[in-house]
């Protein structure tokens, strides 16, 4: 009865603690937003804040099914060349058949299929998540490339098009889809045995296998999902820029992985959530918006992205250290 | 650790070192399917195009050694051949370059070190920070262009011989000798073993874990400045996107020349042979005229085949 009082009693301080880094976190949003909006006019006309709100739409999808790799302390780094990949192919079958769902289907599948190869890549063949997802990322680049030859695909039916550009009540499409995914991934994450599970991989897989954690299941599931994410992602960016090109998901990575990190999901797994992963989407997106109004060169923005990566660990680094 | 029935590493075709296998299956099947790949010239080449993978592959064995990685060496490699060519066309002087770009190599170097030793922040995670800042500021220095009008002396270090023998193969011979010497015949080379092997025993004997760590990824970016100068010669310009994926390579070679990802267990003739392999494959493969895509993900490929059995004999 004593420990159970005690976990009580930890627990609230975590929720504590949580609901706390998240007010941190939104607090940085609302100062980024009133720096811009000091710094640029343009920053705070409709225009600009739906358009904000489109792109961390993509960059949270890319980068919630990452959050759940993360949280079982491994990494994805093939999710941006999956998104080529899914785009090029999404885009020719909605070309080749000319039914916009055979493409969305084509889109998420290849994705889910990319990711349950990673999945069974870090599982079965025991390799080091951030190698075999980095090896299936140059694999990808490689055959798309090839599959692609340097063609552009464009110019789609205008009901697909609505995912990506249309609006619904004066609110771009995208964000419905971001907040679909938001109450399904914190469901999935908070209220769920295997979300639950998730996490307790994260903390200390041995500890979740000897409690009866399927463990490769789950993480070839979160894999999966993960490609899925990034499946559907391609489709947004596809129905957004109504082209798709060999290159189109190359820059992406980078800013997702630092969206996770900065929305203060953990690199060592075990503790983070989706919802702070949507700030962190933001956090990022009003950087890089921000830099793009003051008309910063846009090389900076691996550069500033780089550094915000360092940044994000190194706290996470140092709150651990302090937490033991 | 587990105690399953099969194990690859009893069947006697374990014992031959799988690159020397994977090395000589890939020159059986280009010899026979193209008939220019056997000839001398072609073997020169072949050679000599490897030489700065080797220079890059060469710091990567080691980094992996300590149970690192460094996903910055390709970007830092065209980081700094971007300042060798500006340097070299502002001040005339190939020394002062050379040297810049060094110093380049240097100051990435010192930085993923002291991130990951003193900061500790993950090998994989702050190499791909600092992969960023490297590519951003290729970009930012050349604003995406080619830089252009390298005087001929530097394209002398590439296309230069020397009793015949071509300046690359004998600056890749020298940074061979070197890391060998520096791994197996120093005390530096037994701290990175047990950096890989058993980092509580370096601790326990007093040795600073930090300072060897730093000096690993200072030796990577040193290697990456060196490997600069042969590419800058090699291509006789610099462009910001020259060096990207060759970090991929480096590891390639590394990971198919035997050196394992997680129990420090290095051999870098394993590496000299993996970066051999590397380049075998992309000449047999360009001979072929096959698209220089497919290559990238024939290259992956060969990467999780190599895992998967360093893995499977790891295990057992």
């Amino acid at each position: 009865m004593n420990t159970a009082a005690r976990t009580d009693v930890r627990s609230r301080f975590t929720l504590s603690r949580d609901v706390m880094q998240a007010f941190y976190r939104l607090l940085g949003v609302v100062l980024l937003c009133a720096i811009l909006a000091t710094l640029s006019d343009v920053f705070l006309t409709t225009n600009n804040i739906l358009n904000v709100l489109r792109q961390s739409a993509l960059l949270f999808l890319m980068a919630s099914g990452l959050t759940l790799v993360i949280l079982t302390a491994g990494l994805d780094l093939s999710i941006g060349a999956n998104v080529a990949l899914s785009a090029c192919l999404a885009a020719s079958v909605i070309k080749i058949t000319g039914s916009p769902l055979l493409g969305m289907a084509t889109g998420i599948g290849c994705g889910a299929v990319i990711g349950l190869a990673n999945g069974i890549l870090v599982t079965a063949l025991r390799i080091p998540s951030f190698i075999a997802t980095y090896g299936m990322m140059w694999m990808l680049t490689g055959v798309t490339y090839y599959y692609m030859a340097g063609e552009t695909i464009h110019g789609f039916p205008p009901e697909f098009r609505q995912l990506g550009s249309g609006y619904l009540l004066g609110v771009p499409m995208p964000v419905y889809v971001m907040v679909l995914f938001l109450l399904i991934g914190g469901l999935f994450a908070q209220r769920t045995v295997w979300g639950q599970q998730i996490y307790a991989i994260g903390a200390n897989p041995v500890t979740a296998r000897l409690s009866g954690v399927p463990v490769e299941r789950r993480l070839v599931l979160v894999y999966a999902v993960s490609g899925a994410m990034a499946g559907l992602a391609s489709l947004i960016i596809l129905a957004r820029i109504n082209s798709a090109q060999g290159d189109i998901g190359e820059d992406l990575t980078l800013p997702a992985i630092a969206a996770v990190l900065v929305g203060g999901t953990s690199l060592f797994g075990g503790s983070g959530t989706v919802a702070g992963t949507l700030i962190g989407a933001l956090i990022l997106t009003l950087v890089l918006n921000g830099m793009n109004l003051l008309q910063i060169n846009s090389s900076w923005q691996p550069l500033v992205t780089g550094v915000i990566v360092l940044l994000a660990v190194w706290i996470d680094t140092r709150a651990r250290r302090i937490g033991e | 650790m587990s105690t399953r029935g099969f194990s690859l590493a009893a069947l006697p075709v374990a014992r031959v070192p799988g690159v020397a296998i994977v090395l000589v299956v890939l020159c059986a099947g280009f010899g026979v399917t193209s008939p220019g790949f056997a000839t001398p010239a072609n073997i020169a080449n072949i050679l000599t195009q490897s030489t700065i993978l080797l220079l890059l592959a060469l710091p990567m064995t080691v980094i992996i050694m300590t149970e690192g990685l460094d996903l910055s060496i390709g970007a830092v490699l065209t980081f700094a051949s971007i300042v060798l060519a500006v340097t070299v066309i502002a001040t005339g002087s190939p020394t002062l370059a050379f040297l810049a770009a060094l110093g380049v190599g240097l100051c990435f170097g010192l930085g993923n070190g002291v991130l990951i030793a003193v900061f500790d922040i993950p090998p994989f995670i702050t190499t791909l920070g600092t992969l960023g800042i490297a590519q951003g500021l290729s970009l930012l220095v050349t604003d995406g262009q080619s830089v252009v009008g390298i005087p001929r002396s530097i394209e002398q270090i590439y296309s230069g011989t020397a009793a015949g023998i071509p300046f690359p193969i004998i600056i890749a011979a020298l940074a061979y000798f070197i890391t060998h010497a520096l791994l197996y015949h120093t005390r530096f080379g037994t701290y990175v073993f047990a950096l890989g092997g058993n980092r509580e025993a370096l601790r326990v004997a007093g040795i600073s874990v930090r300072g060897m760590l730093i000096r690993v990824y200072v030796f990577g970016g040193l290697m990456a400045g060196f490997a600069a100068l042969l590419m800058t010669a090699r291509l006789n310009s610099a462009h910001p996107t020259a060096g990207i994926g060759m970090e991929f390579d480096a590891i390639a070679a590394v990971a198919v020349g035997g050196t394992s990802f997680e129990r420090g267990n290095g051999w870098l003739l394993g590496t000299l042979l993996g970066v051999i392999a590397v380049g075998v494959l992309r000449n047999g493969l360009n001979l072929l005229a096959v698209p220089s895509s497919v290559q990238v993900a024939c290259i992956g490929a060969l990467v999780i085949v190599a895992l998967f059995i360093d893995g499977m004999r790891a295990e057992r």
